[in-house]
């Protein structure tokens, strides 16, 4: 089932005389893990806003096609609503992090849906335990690393049970164990939850092994949305995206050699390794 | 030349930043400073120009004591584009922003115009000339901090984590910018956690955890060390990891450039 279907989607925002998007048409099944690149400013973010409501119910401006999330028509729904079927993590968790306690900040948007306190006190035990953040259930925001910051921020989304978790460059300001450990974060919920991804992200070389899609965008549309394996055959160096270093290696070898000793291109060391073992046997 | 002596920075809410630097950084060398989220990268490089002074110990740019001396006079020798450039701007416009300092500086109008001109045009930001620096994209506003730190040329230029939320593309630039800086002899010093970034640039490493220093040494020698690096919660570059894989053909672990790597398996895999 198509989960989020946009159709000729486009908008400009209030007091700009561009289309920050145009032209924007993609399909997504649910449970797929879809990974958004592109350059700075190609549109990534104004489309992620599309998705989950903000756009056009927040930011104003023109707004042209058609977004259907889980079905329902972004114009027709309250952001309020469509956090509870999309929801949405950004770049700096500070903007979305503001009570006095971790399970504070999960709780608050749960007690503004009016949920009964049993029940937001499941969903909270339950999101908790899903980031594997129990522990930190007392302790104040303020006081966490960048990276379990991010967490909090992604439990908090999920305790809405969002069947759709939209990421913008969630790992962009995290060290490298900490970006990591929030990535198989978010692939464990994708594979053993079934939730949909949408994570737009510079640095590839972790996500793109695990992502069914990639969607390149330039210039406010989407060039690609395919395979990454098949996507990273072709030089798309030029939209500005961050390839995994092994894909720069598989390619440099097939122009060196005319062919790739493997079958696909590797996305990761350990298919690069397979690979080239398989070819020597 | 830069020395850091026994330096403590100790912040007002009673967070040690910095315990116990030891450093010296040559004059023309390209230094990156890694390490994890909170290991005291950014209390560091706030203090080459004075913007923090030691708590103990000291700082000495070019032998001169930075806690004898004011953060604008050692502007004109040091200067450092912050992680979020919007702390920076104030002016109206992209011109005007890069000509402030400038002037500030005493220099003529005419050369204040051929810097600003020369600074913006070399960070692609002509066609901004005009526009409120408030306007730009988050790469755009990072462009420009660099061009206003350009315009004034010191002899020594940190930068705080400047490739978080750039493009491929825009770092590719950033590479250029940093070697031809340093090919005029500029000193150049940069924090980051960006692994593989530093891996093209394989400058010398200072990697630090807890406000000290935990190993100083070339990028080779530093990212073959995987222990070291977890400690700190770096990961290796890519392509170290895959060249410590590639021993059953005989390929020796190295920090390769992806051309010289592909070429080191072609070369055994046709034999």
């Amino acid at each position: 089932m198509k989960i989020i279907k946009v159709k000729d989607l486009g908008f400009k925002y209030a007091g700009t005389d561009f289309y920050a998007i145009r032209g924007v048409n993609l399909e997504i099944d649910e449970g797929e893990f879809v990974v958004l690149a592109g350059k700075s400013g190609c549109g990534k973010t104004t489309l992620l806003r599309c998705l989950n409501g903000l756009i056009p119910h927040f930011y104003e401006g023109e707004f042209e096609g058609r977004v259907l999330i889980d079905g329902v028509d972004t114009r027709e729904c309250p952001p309020h609503i469509l956090s509870q079927k999309a929801g949405m993590v950004f770049q700096n968790p500070d903007n979305q992090l503001f009570a006095l306690s971790v399970e504070a900040d999960i709780a608050f948007p749960l007690e503004n849906l009016g949920l009964p306190r049993e029940e937001i006190r499941d969903r909270v035990e339950w999101a908790l335990k899903l980031l594997g953040i129990e522990e930190l259930r007392k302790r104040s925001p303020f006081e966490l690393s960048a990276g379990q910051k991010q967490k909090v921020a992604i439990a908090s989304v999920l305790a809405m049970k969002p069947k759709i978790l939209l990421l913008d460059e969630p790992t962009s300001s995290l060290d490298p164990v900490s970006a990591k450990n929030l990535i198989d974060a978010i692939i464990d919920l994708n594979r053993r939850h079934g939730l949909t991804i949408l994570i737009s992200e510079h640095r590839l070389t972790h996500l793109i092994p695990h992502a069914d899609k990639l969607a390149i965008m330039d210039g406010g549309r989407i060039i690609y949305f395919d395979d990454p394996r098949r996507i990273l055959k072709e030089d798309v160096l030029m939209y500005g995206i961050s390839i995994p270093r092994v894909v720069e290696v598989a390619r440099e070898m097939r122009r060196i050699g005319g062919c790739i000793p493997f079958r696909d291109i590797p996305l990761s060391v350990e298919e690069f390794i397979s690979g080239l073992k398989g070819a020597l046997r | 030349m830069i020395r850091f002596e026994s330096v403590e920075y100790v912040y007002p809410n009673g967070v040690k930043a910095l315990d116990g630097i030891d450093l010296e950084i040559g004059d023309g060398e390209i230094v990156a400073i890694m390490g994890e989220n909170g290991a005291g990268k950014t209390t560091l490089i706030k203090h080459l120009n004075g913007l923090l002074k030691p708590v103990k110990g000291r700082v000495l740019i070019d032998g001169v004591d930075t806690r004898n001396v004011t953060v604008a006079s050692l502007s004109k020798k040091v200067g450092i584009v912050f992680q979020n450039p919007d702390d920076m701007f104030f002016s109206e416009s992209v011109w005007e922003e890069v000509a402030f300092a400038l002037r500030n500086f005493g220099y003529d109008e005419e050369v204040v115009r051929r810097r600003v001109e020369n600074a913006i045009n070399f960070m692609d930001l002509a066609g901004y000339a005009d526009k409120s620096p408030f306007t730009l994209s988050g790469g755009e506003k990072k462009r420009l901090a660099l061009a206003i730190v350009l315009a004034w040329s010191p002899d020594i230029i940190a930068l705080d984590e400047p490739t978080i939320g750039q493009d491929m593309l825009q770092k590719e630039k950033l590479l250029q910018v940093i070697k031809l800086l340093n090919s005029q002899g500029k000193t150049v010093i940069i924090s980051s956690h960006d692994v593989e970034f530093i891996a093209d640039l394989k400058p010398r490493i200072v990697l630090m955890k807890r406000g000290r220093v935990v190993a100083d040494g070339d990028a080779e020698e530093i990212f073959l060390n995987e222990e070291l690096l977890r400690s700190c919660n770096l990961l290796p570059p890519q392509l170290i990891t895959l060249s410590k894989r590639l021993d059953f053909i005989g390929i020796k672990p190295r920090l390769y450039p992806p051309r010289e790597l592909a070429a080191e398996i072609m070369t055994r895999f046709r034999r």
